[in-house]
């Protein structure tokens, strides 16, 4: 079923909201004095993946963005696990977003470390009573899970551009978030590769049973992953439902993203 | 329109766009007007260094790495160019005080002057170029390859971690890069003698230390932990501030050394203003 703005449901059944991880209701957001989401509404569910599609520079960024905290919404209720985030203390919203996490489009691996470094960064930053061994140990565990066991101690500098997506990927499943959110996850990269990371990003869902929310204009990658599909436009969600229901879109702009 | 980046101090992101806007027509669009919004801008990121470098928990691993990074790392280039000052300082004075019969005062007239202001300068503005630049193009990068935002999402305080490290490492570290860029000066100084002549080390450095009183060293070193702190403080600024992309990247690397490098000699100046006053 295709859905514009208006019928997209905001208020889960009663089935739903035992287990909604994420809910967002009217929420705005603007630099400036420009509107990029002008009132988005949506509604994620434990295990689900949901995919964001949209124009370039539409927000879909930014509404990940806002989710994690590294923007803030300026209007409208943003609720994480259950919790409205605009009535919970700093340390209690650091608490909830630690259950969140993100696949920066570039990756952002800090250079200057290794591999091995790089994992155990957040565990570091999180898990202070953790032994050096028991890091070393989640470390080779994370690599293994995405099959660069034989790269601990190498630079960032030295792999591929899949290589490190899949130790970004690594480096954020380390701390076993609940809710992992992709920005682009398979942007710049061979058909190939970006199948891997679109099973990769399949078989957490189901080893993790995390909910998802993948930001992508690669259409094979929607396919490959979603379980429900959002299209942004004008910073509403403009249609909503699975990938045959927008591919089969009576809306033209809706099925151009598909052709 | 133009964009001007201004740091958020009360809350734990790089910094805030703020759209000129309407208010842009109060001001007039000038030189003076980015003049300052930069020096508002310096001072709230500087404001905001004092809040973050007292407040738990202490990045210490991250500042004793840091200090090693800048400090060890930069001792051959600034002992090196210690050694050309004092060598070079020394060959030029020579023929003018022969040519007075005072070529006795080389050895005093060379310590007070690479002890008081030549040895910290130099060494600031080499800092300036090596260190500040460093500083300046790496904060840039993470934060053109979003490395600063992945710090932000794994419960790091980024500003703690990258800034406040780096700013104290730069304080502490140039002092001691001094003392040894002074050392090693004297040391290119006393060379420098004896390529024209026949001085003993004895009296060489009897002579400097002779000459040497607590008005030449103290006011020299304090005024060395105000060039690092400025040095480390205008770099991360540069770095952390940086527009996106890499153009961002070459411009706060170059306006980090030129700015750093201006600030070495108001500094300079003002500390020499202040000795003055004391000793007169």
């Amino acid at each position: 079923m295709i859905n514009n703005s208006a019928y997209i449901k905001t208020e889960p059944d009663n089935k739903e909201s035992s287990t909604v991880v994420v809910r967002m209701e009217h929420v705005k957001k603007f630099f400036g004095n420009n509107y990029v989401l002008r009132d988005i509404n949506l509604v994620i569910t434990k295990g689900e993946n949901l995919v964001v599609l949209g124009k370039s520079g539409v927000g879909k960024s930014v509404l990940i963005k806002c989710i994690i905290g590294l923007d803030d919404i300026d209007e409208g209720k943003l609720f994480i696990l259950g919790r409205d985030i605009s009535e919970l203390k700093k340390n209690e919203l650091i608490e909830i977003r630690k259950k969140i996490g993100f696949l920066f489009q570039s990756s952002a691996l800090y250079d200057s470390m290794t591999v091995r470094e790089n994992l155990e960064f957040p565990l570091s930053r999180q898990l202070r009573s953790l032994s050096k061994d028991e890091m070393g140990q989640l470390a080779k565990e994370a690599l293994e899970n995405v099959g660069l066991s034989n790269t601990i101690d190498e630079m960032p500098s030295e792999l591929s551009g899949g290589m490190r997506k899949r130790l970004g990927l690594a480096r954020t499943l380390i701390l076993k978030p609940e809710i992992m959110l992709y920005d682009e996850p398979t942007t710049g990269l061979d058909p190939i590769t970006s199948r891997e990371i679109s099973s990769l990003i399949l078989e957490v869902q189901k080893k993790y049973n995390t909910s998802s929310i993948i930001i992508t204009h690669d259409i094979e990658c929607a396919r490959l992953t979603a379980n429900r599909i959002i299209v942004i436009k004008d910073g509403v969600c403009a249609a909503e439902g699975s990938f045959t229901d927008l591919k089969n879109s009576a809306d033209t702009w809706v099925r151009s993203f598909f052709e | 329109m133009e964009k001007i980046i201004l740091p958020q101090s009360d809350k734990e992101s790089r910094g805030v766009e703020i759209e000129p806007g309407n208010n842009s027509e109060m001001i007039p669009n000038s030189i003076f007007k980015r003049f300052f919004l930069e020096v508002s801008s310096l001072t709230l990121f500087t404001l905001r260094f004092f809040k973050e470098a007292f407040k738990p928990p202490y990045e210490f691993n991250e500042l004793i790495k840091q200090s090693f990074l800048i400090g060890y790392k930069s001792l051959p280039l600034v002992g090196i160019t210690g050694f050309i000052v004092g060598l070079v300082l020394t060959i030029q004075t020579r023929p003018t005080l022969v040519k007075f019969g005072a070529v006795s005062w080389l050895p005093a007239m060379v310590a007070v002057s690479i002890i008081r202001e030549i040895g910290p300068v130099i060494t600031a503005l080499i800092f300036a170029g090596k260190v500040g630049s460093g500083i300046g193009a790496e904060l840039a990068s993470m934060n053109v390859t979003e490395q600063i935002d992945a710090m932000q999402v794994s419960w790091t305080n980024p500003f703690k971690y990258l800034v406040v490290t780096r700013v104290l490492a730069a304080t502490l570290m140039l002092p001691v890069l001094v003392a040894f860029a002074d050392a090693i000066g004297l040391a290119g100084s006393f060379i420098g003698v004896n390529l024209q002549g026949h001085v003993s080390a004895y009296l060489f450095f009897s002579q400097i230390f002779q000459s040497l009183g607590f008005n030449d060293l103290f006011p020299a070193f304090i005024k060395t932990f105000f060039f690092g702190f400025a040095v480390g403080l205008i770099g991360s600024y540069k770095g952390y501030n940086s527009n996106k992309g890499t153009e961002g990247v070459g411009k706060a690397a170059n306006s980090a050394v030129v700015f750093a490098s201006l600030m070495v000699f108001l500094i300079d100046m003002v500390a020499v203003q202040i000795t003055s006053m004391f000793q007169n």
